[in-house]
Formats: C-alpha cells, sequence, structure tokens
C-alpha cells in the first residue's frame, strides 16, 4: 500500500515537472509576439530585420512613439473610440439589464417564445443583416457619424441580455417580492433591489460591451469616411497603408492601441472569466 | 365598461410592464433584424449597386454564385480548410492547456492570463503585430527557425503557405476555449475521480472515462462557436493578405465585403450572405446531430 502511494506521488511530481515545462514553453510562445512588438516598437528601423535577432533595442528610441504620434493623431482617434464605445457601453448596460429583467421577473403572455427568439437570433450571422443596415442607416442620413455604431447597442445584444437573465435567475425572489408588498413599483423593484443585486454579471457585460466596441473593425470601416472621424482600429489600418514600411512606428502605434485593453484585463481579469464561464458552461 | 376582478387587472398590468422592459430588445428585433431579414432576403434577388434603382433578377444571384464563381468556391474552400484544421487543432491545444491549469500548479493564474490576453485584443492591432512576424525575408520566425536550421517559410507570399500562416495565427488565440474549457474541469465533480481511482483507473482511463465525458457538452459548445468563427473571419485576411496571393486566403466575408463595398453588388452580396447563413445553419445541425453519440448530459441519467 505505502509503496504504491509512493509510486504514485513519484509520478505526480514527474506528470508536474512536464506541465510546468509545457506550460513555460508555451507562455514563451505566446509572449514572443508581445515582446517582439514592444521591442520594434523602441528599435532603429535597421534592426527590425536583421539577423542576429537583436531583442533588446540599441539605441533604444523612445522618439518612435513621439513619430508615430505625430503621423497618427492618436489623442483624436482615442477620443472618438472612448466617445462611441462609452456610450455604446452605457446603452448596453441600460437595455439589456432592463430587458432581462422583464424576461427573469415580469409574466406576460408569449415571454417563453420570444425568449427562444431572443437566442435563435444568435445564430443569425451579422453579415446577413450589415448590407440593409447599412441601407437603412445612410437613408436616416446616419452615414459618417457614429450613430449607426451607438443606437444599436440601445437595443440591447441577445447574448448580453441572456447573460443577465442566467445571473438574474439565481437571485432569489424573496427580496423583490417583499418590496412588491411593501407597494414598491417595478420601477422601483428593478431599480433599487434588482440592479444592485446584478453588479458583478454587468461588471462582465461591461468588459465584454467595452472589448466589442474597442475592437470593432468592419462597423466603423463601412459606416465612417472622414478620416477626422476615425476611430483607433480603422485608424491603425489606415496608418498601415501610407507608411507600411515603418514597422516600428506602426508598431508603436499598434502597442498603444493594445494598451488600454491590457489595462482593463489586469484589472477586470476576474469579470472577464466570470463572462466566459457563464455562457461556457451554462449556455 | 368591463368589470374586471383586481387579479386580473394586476396580471394585465404586470403584461403591458413586462412588455414595456423588454421594448427596447423588440424594437431592434423589429426594426435591426426582422426588417432588414426581410430587406436583405428581397436584395438578393435583385441586381443593386445603391446608386441606381435595384432590377429584379430572381434567383439569378444564387444560379451565378453556384453554378459559376470561381472565387466564390475559393472563398467557400478556404473558410472550410482553414475550420477543419484550425478548430480540431484549437481545440486539442486548448484542451491541453486546460487540463496542465487544472492541475493546481503554482502560477496558475499568470499562465491563464498569459495565455488569454491574446484572445481579447483588437484583431487590427494582431494582425499587424503577425505581418512583420511572418516577413518572408528576415522575419523574426524565419530567423528562429534559421536557428534550428530549418529553412526559411515564405508564409504569406506563398499560395502554399498563406492560409497555414493563418492557421497557425489561430493558434495563438486559443487561450479563448481554454478558459472554457477550464471552467468546465473544474465542475467535474472530485468524487468521479476518487471512485474511478478504486477502481484502479490509470490516468488515461479517468481522462478517457471520466474527464471526457463530463465535459463532452463544454467540447461541443466550443465546437460550434469556433465553426461560427472560422466563417466570421475578416479584420486579418483584409489587412495582411486581402486574400492573395492568388485567391489563397480569400476567407469568405472577406469576399462577401468585396462584392458589397469595393464592386458594389449589393444584390450579390446578400445572396452570399444568406448562402453563409445556410452553410453555418448546416454545419451547427449536423454537429448537434452528431453530438448525441458522443455528448453525454448528466441530467440524462437522471430521468
Amino acid at each position: 500500500m505505502s509503496k504504491q502511494t509512493l509510486t504514485q506521488s513519484a509520478s505526480r511530481s514527474v506528470w508536474r515537472t512536464i506541465g510546468y515545462v509545457i506550460l513555460i514553453v508555451g507562455s514563451v510562445i505566446s509572449l514572443i509576439p508581445f515582446l517582439w512588438m514592444l521591442s520594434c516598437s523602441f528599435k532603429d528601423p535597421a534592426y527590425i530585420f536583421s539577423n542576429p535577432v537583436q531583442w533588446i533595442p540599441k539605441p533604444w528610441l523612445w522618439s518612435n512613439y513621439a513619430k508615430a504620434f505625430e503621423r497618427m493623431p492618436f489623442a483624436l482617434y482615442t477620443w472618438n473610440t472612448m466617445e462611441i464605445t462609452i456610450l455604446s457601453l452605457i446603452g448596453q448596460l441600460i437595455s439589456c439589464s432592463l430587458v432581462a429583467f422583464g424576461f427573469a421577473r415580469m409574466r406576460f403572455p408569449g415571454r417563453d417564445v420570444l425568449f427562444i427568439v431572443l437566442l435563435s437570433t444568435m445564430m443569425l450571422p451579422a453579415q446577413v443583416t450589415m448590407i440593409p443596415e447599412f441601407k437603412i442607416f445612410a437613408a436616416l442620413g446616419w452615414y459618417d457619424t457614429y450613430l449607426p455604431l451607438i443606437v444599436p447597442s440601445f437595443m440591447g445584444a441577445p447574448f448580453f441580455i441572456f447573460l443577465l437573465r442566467q445571473y438574474l435567475m439565481t437571485i432569489p425572489r424573496e427580496m423583490d417580492e417583499a418590496a412588491r408588498i411593501d407597494g414598491a413599483s417595478t420601477w422601483q423593484v428593478y431599480r433599487h433591489i434588482l440592479l444592485p443585486q446584478m453588479k458583478p454579471a454587468l461588471a462582465t457585460v461591461s468588459i465584454f460591451a467595452f472589448m466589442g466596441s474597442w475592437n470593432d473593425f468592419l462597423g466603423p470601416l463601412i459606416f465612417l469616411d472622414s478620416p477626422a472621424k476615425r476611430t483607433l482600429a480603422l485608424g491603425l489600418y489606415a496608418f498601415q497603408g501610407q507608411y507600411a514600411v515603418d514597422w516600428n512606428y506602426l508598431m508603436a502605434a499598434s502597442t498603444v492601441v493594445m494598451l488600454p485593453l491590457l489595462i482593463i484585463f489586469i484589472i477586470g481579469q476576474k469579470y472577464f472569466i466570470q463572462g466566459v464561464v457563464v455562457s461556457g458552461v451554462k449556455g | 365598461m368591463r368589470n374586471e376582478t383586481p387579479i386580473s387587472k394586476m396580471r394585465r398590468k404586470e403584461a403591458i410592464e413586462g412588455f414595456l422592459c423588454i421594448s427596447p430588445w423588440l424594437i431592434g428585433l423589429l426594426f435591426l433584424t426582422v426588417g432588414p431579414v426581410i430587406f436583405s432576403f428581397l436584395i438578393s434577388l435583385t441586381k443593386w449597386d445603391m446608386i441606381n434603382s435595384p432590377q429584379f433578377v430572381g434567383l439569378g444571384n444564387y444560379a451565378t454564385i453556384i453554378a459559376d464563381d470561381f472565387r466564390f468556391r475559393q472563398s467557400l474552400r478556404v473558410t472550410l480548410i482553414y475550420a477543419m484544421v484550425s478548430v480540431p487543432l484549437g481545440l486539442i491545444c486548448s484542451l491541453a492547456l486546460a487540463m496542465l491549469l487544472n492541475m493546481n500548479l503554482k502560477g496558475m493564474r499568470l499562465f491563464r492570463a498569459i495565455f488569454y490576453i491574446p484572445a481579447i485584443l483588437p484583431p487590427i492591432a494582431v494582425s499587424m503585430v503577425w505581418l512583420m512576424l511572418f516577413n518572408a525575408e528576415n522575419g523574426i520566425l524565419n530567423v528562429l527557425l534559421g536557428k534550428l536550421h530549418i529553412a526559411p517559410v515564405p508564409w504569406l507570399t506563398s499560395t502554399e503557405w498563406a492560409l497555414p500562416s493563418f492557421i497557425l495565427m489561430s493558434l495563438w488565440g486559443v487561450g479563448g476555449g481554454m478558459i472554457i474549457y477550464l471552467a468546465g474541469l473544474q465542475s467535474v465533480p472530485t468524487q468521479l475521480y476518487e471512485s474511478a481511482e478504486i477502481d484502479g483507473a490509470g490516468s488515461w482511463s479517468k481522462f478517457r472515462h471520466v474527464t471526457l465525458p463530463m465535459i463532452s457538452p463544454t467540447i461541443l459548445f466550443n465546437l460550434i462557436m469556433g465553426i461560427i468563427g472560422s466563417f466570421q473571419v475578416f479584420a486579418s485576411s483584409f489587412v495582411m493578405t486581402q486574400g492573395g496571393p492568388a485567391y489563397s486566403t480569400l476567407f469568405y466575408v472577406l469576399y462577401l465585403y468585396q462584392n458589397a463595398f469595393m464592386y458594389l453588388k449589393m444584390g450579390y452580396a446578400c445572396a452570399l450572405a444568406w448562402i453563409l447563413f445556410l452553410v453555418i445553419l448546416a454545419l451547427t445541425l449536423l454537429m448537434l446531430k452528431a453530438s448525441k453519440s458522443w455528448v453525454y448530459y448528466e441530467s440524462e441519467l437522471r430521468k
């Protein structure tokens, strides 16, 4: 018996060591593109495609960032991207929480059928509705404005509604029923009882909505025209079109575009992972 | 005047308020989904450049696409190959990583973050970085391969290597799937492993007979999401290759985009979108049907 446990624990520690080796090798592979991007963003262009590889930039050129900032109006593009991202985030939070509340707590005819409709719209590829949407927004005079990128958020996204509704279903009804008996209106129940309790799920939604807007490329590409209205993603694309060979500046620009997401990930890691868990395991 | 009981009055009030609550989504459903879906189908029956008025052509667009559009067939082929290779490979890699992370090693949170981050970054910025890594002459990948005495690979510049390059790049994003598997693995009850050990099961048979069946719903989820995701590849091919060389990376949505916004063939593009929808739907239903033989749902036991 003891001999068996001994070999078992020995084999376990062998497995652990192998596990570490694979994880470390995997992490290095995973990090190389980042490190190389960072390294190139500080480099003299002569060393970007040099053999042997120069990992640590020499000379170290902070000026690459200054040059990239000169060529691409980062402040303006960041502001534009923030405007779209924050407004659509607000839209998603208000509409998705309200709709999820309706599906989770209110009784009305056709509710369950409508919920199935909601789930099945997730299956529809965005490309099917893309061209009519373009036409509709253009007819409304919204072409080359941020409205097509913001207004749909105020109508909720099926995935977020589903996520919040699932979360609401796990919150016991006692509190809101008690409030009802005390004469609270539907609005008060939503606003003062359930909304505060939904905070963790709303954090998850915020992070994914932020990521969706910040990373969106096709939307701005289709709906925006004037250079002054570009988002960061679109600006980066235009930058590459103009200065394709200046890899050091391009990498400096890419680093700046990635940075906000990295920061948000580090702050909100917990909510990122929570959201994925809900969607993947319970979905 | 109708005579209502207080109860039915309350019910009616609740129903009205319920509809008010979901009204943002209902309006969106009407104007951003149902309306555009019908509109899209109607457009697909026309020839339309968005400038002149549309001309009705019946199922002409569909007939042209299926009978004689080389680039449609090529884009479908590219996308299918990409899906068939990158999804299973990604599935194996992300499951393997998740199992390693599930061993409760020290630094698990750090590893998890390192693997997950590539999956959340702006695709456009990621594409820029890989464009540089893939440089055929002296890009860092070729320099590193050279150190292993492997001849330089022409990556994005050759018809043979361009699509494999995209598959390689997709593997960099396996962290997204990994997080989902990790959650699935952590929800497997430990008693199952303990009782398997009592029955004398080794590591492999525990994996084969406990882990795999228990996480099979998660595998199915990732499989379906992976296939759908493969059919949506756009930004990377748009930025890195524009579909080339010689259409070897002409992904489906890229071809659709080109038709709509470069050649202004809106009717044709809408028909392509509908075919895309049907292909995705067919693949999803096929996987759901096939899954009955290998996906295990715990609730089935309880019946």
